[in-house]
């Protein structure tokens, strides 16, 4: 039986283990330790098991599951080379000397494996460049406009809106307990600890109470042409409020929908921007508000939208086609979290009326409709989710006025 | 006392061990099973509701002959309902009858109430003691209902497998536990958790391995029944659903079916109980009627054609 200090095999997985890497998967040197000790262990037979023994260490995530997939076929796809350190492996066949140049080999084939990156469909980071060649879609106007390219005016105004805002300061009770000066409860553990001091003579009672935290914020930021001077800040606002509290999950769409929420924990700004406008392929393309409600009701509301979760949608809602889907699909939006409230930029108009097909679809099913074209609206909007819900922006008033 | 021996010594063995106690298993499934059983790290099972996360720990338990300690994490989920908790009227009494006694010896009063008579053990504090069987399945039971608070507390759990009681002093499991945790996903569990544990994704089976679970489960249907069961669940699973049924759905439906006295689906028959199957009025509404009808016709001529 060969140790983890013989052979190839273990180089081979530190050297696949770093292809992963490049690849977008967070693979750690504990994990190498991991997998050499899951790979002797399992006393690897075929080339399945080999491959969900390192799947079982290296995987964390279901989405990681394609790109581990891709990975290991170009890694290993030497067959005779597989066979070969399983061979070496298996407690038969004695171990042998590997010719000295194979260990190359399989850094050579990392590195002409993974720079060509198309093959991977769920991180792929292209550069601007390549993405730049892609704008021919008919379909999508798919341009890799570079976030960082705001120019320094709007950073700035951006920066210091986020910076001013008093960002909202909203809690709700959670069922855990803390320990309170005057509290509803009695703490018993509390109460006990502090009778002993007398001896057990008297008993000081200890009280406790709910604790109370942020309720997670889900942002649906559409990014559409007609939206892009103000989607900008508005994923700024995001940013600053992902900086604050923990459970904030940004979405971005036009055409498809988009997860930017990792790249929006960049600590800084512009960084964040940076690494969400390379994820997005869509940036200003069209608008399909219906089928990325539908992506996201079916792929991620379950999955974000737990523990009494307030959804921001920011769009203007000028679907291009309206179906029965978008009332449907906004539905079951409203229904899947406490608080749905519609940011909507046309509301700078003093005139607005809500006459678009698209508004009168989605108007019905939302808990808010408010206007996010400047600093003071923002402000307001702040304002508004530390209170309660307020008339003024009851979304059945726009309704009326038009019925 | 723990026997290493009991547990399976291959792959094969395990998926062997698995089938023996009636859960039909992939080959995946096995190999990451036996790993954690090997490597002594915890399983960490994510999939869609129904398809059998929890039932893995449950006939891992039954067929090693194990104990199984379940923790079914909710909201809220604290120390005094997952660790231990001190018996505060049994502590109370005590001092009084010590008071009546007249021995109030303040140090020996603290010492003889904070022993272990008074502590009430929960599930994770229970998993860390020896067992005559061998260390015990603790089933951390979807664990996505619970706050970051509660993940961030298990990290020390499970990477010592051992637990700090302030007024005992730490307590170390002598074996650890075979430890199975599973989410449904309704939140991202913390890398850091995910780190420590073997990851598998759980989905739904294919065919054939869903017509070996139904036989397994449900033995009384009729050969014909289940493989229409099967080829229409599989079918509806492939349809734009909000929630698609998974393994448990599909052992119901068999169930009731067979309740039914039914030999084969009909689209009457599959429009009346399809509330067993899908459990969202939307979902109902789509696969109702005709649609039902056509995907039982499609399923029909397939079937035949494989005769």
């Amino acid at each position: 039986m060969m140790t983890a200090g013989e052979g190839r095999l273990p180089e081979n997985i530190a050297y696949f283990a770093r292809a992963l890497r490049a690849a977008g998967l967070p693979v750690g040197p504990g994990a190498v330790v991991d997998a050499v000790a899951a790979v002797e262990a399992a006393a690897i037979g075929t080339r399945e098991d080999f491959y969900w023994t390192l799947h079982a260490v290296f995987v964390k995530r279901h989405e990681h599951s394609v790109i581990f997939d891709q990975a290991f076929r170009i890694f290993w796809r030497r067959r005779a080379l597989l066979e070969k350190l399983i061979a070496m492996m298996s407690p038969i066949a004695p171990g042998f000397e590997r010719p000295a140049d194979r260990p190359q080999a399989g850094a050579a084939r990392v590195a002409e494996a993974f720079p060509t990156g198309a093959r991977e469909p769920e991180k792929s980071r292209e550069t601007v460049e390549f993405s730049a060649r892609l704008t021919v879609s008919d379909r999508e106007l798919l341009q890799g406009k570079d976030f960082a390219q705001m120019t320094a005016a709007e950073i700035a105004a951006a920066k210091r809106l986020v910076a001013e805002l008093s960002l909202p300061d909203d809690r709700v009770p959670v069922r855990r307990y803390l320990a309170a000066a005057t509290g509803s409860r009695i703490d018993a553990r509390r109460s006990f600890r502090r009778s002993l001091r007398t001896g057990g003579a008297l008993i000081e009672l200890a009280f406790r109470e709910h604790a109370e935290k942020h309720p997670p914020v889900v942002a649906l930021v559409d990014i559409s042409g007609s939206m892009a001077e103000y989607s900008r800040l508005f994923l700024h606002f995001l940013h600053a409020l992902a900086e604050k509290r923990r459970r904030v999950s940004s979405f971005v769409f036009a055409t498809r929908l988009t997860n930017v929420t990792r790249e929006l924990r960049a600590r800084d700004p512009d960084e964040a921007m940076a690494r969400a406008s390379a994820l997005v392929k869509d940036w200003e393309g069209g608008t399909r508000i219906a089928h990325c409600l539908a992506a996201f009701n079916r792929l991620w509301s379950r999955r974000v939208l737990g523990q009494g979760a307030i959804v921001l949608l920011f769009t203007d809602g000028l679907e291009r086609e309206v179906t029965r889907d978008l009332a449907f699909e906004m539905d079951r939006l409203q229904r899947s979290c406490r608080r749905l409230i519609w940011l909507n930029p046309l509301l700078r108009f003093d005139a607005f009326e809500a006459r678009a097909q698209g508004i009168r679809a989605m108007l019905p099913h939302v808990d808010e409709f408010r206007a996010i074209h400047n600093l003071a609206a923002m402000g307001d909007l702040c304002r508004a989710l530390s209170a309660e819900r307020s008339a003024e922006a009851d979304p059945r008033k726009w309704l009326r006025k038009v019925a | 006392m723990f026997q290493p021996a009991q547990l399976p010594a291959s792959i094969d063995a395990t998926l062997a061990l698995l089938k023996s106690a009636g859960y039909v298993a992939d080959r995946p499934l096995a190999t990451v099973l036996f790993l954690s059983l090997k490597m002594g790290r915890p399983l960490f099972l994510e999939g869609e509701a129904g398809v059998g996360k929890t039932e893995i720990a449950k006939v891992l338990a039954a067929s090693l002959g194990r104990k199984l300690i379940r923790l079914q994490c909710y909201e809220g989920l604290d120390v005094a309902s997952a660790v231990y908790e001190w018996n505060y009227a049994a502590q109370m009494m005590a001092i009084r009858l010590a008071e009546v006694a007249g021995t109030v010896d303040r140090e020996v009063l603290e010492a003889d109430v904070f022993s272990e008579r008074y502590l009430t053990r929960r599930p994770l504090l229970q998993a860390l003691e020896p067992d005559t069987a061998g260390a015990p399945v603790l089933l951390i039971d979807e664990l996505d209902r619970t706050d970051e608070a509660f993940e961030a507390f298990l990290l020390e759990v499970l990477a010592d497998f051992q637990v700090t009681v302030p007024e005992l002093g730490t307590i170390r499991a002598e074996h650890p536990p075979l430890v199975i945790i599973t989410s449904n996903r309704t939140r991202e569990i913390h890398d850091a958790l995910k780190r420590r544990c073997l990851y598998h994704w759980v989905d739904y089976p294919n065919a054939t391995r869903e017509l070996a679970i139904l036989k397994a489960k449900v033995p009384a249907a009729p050969a014909r029944l289940s493989k229409e069961i099967v080829a229409f669940v599989q079918a509806i699973r492939k349809e734009e659903l909000f929630k698609v049924p998974g393994v448990a759905e599909t052992l119901d439906w068999a169930s009731a079916l067979v309740e039914l006295d039914a030999v084969a689906l009909d689209p009457t028959l599959v429009s009346d109980t399809l509330g067993v199957l899908l459990k969202y009025q939307d979902d109902i509404q789509k696969m109702q009627g005709t649609k039902a009808k056509e995907m039982l016709d499609a399923i029909h001529a397939s079937l035949r054609a494989a005769e």
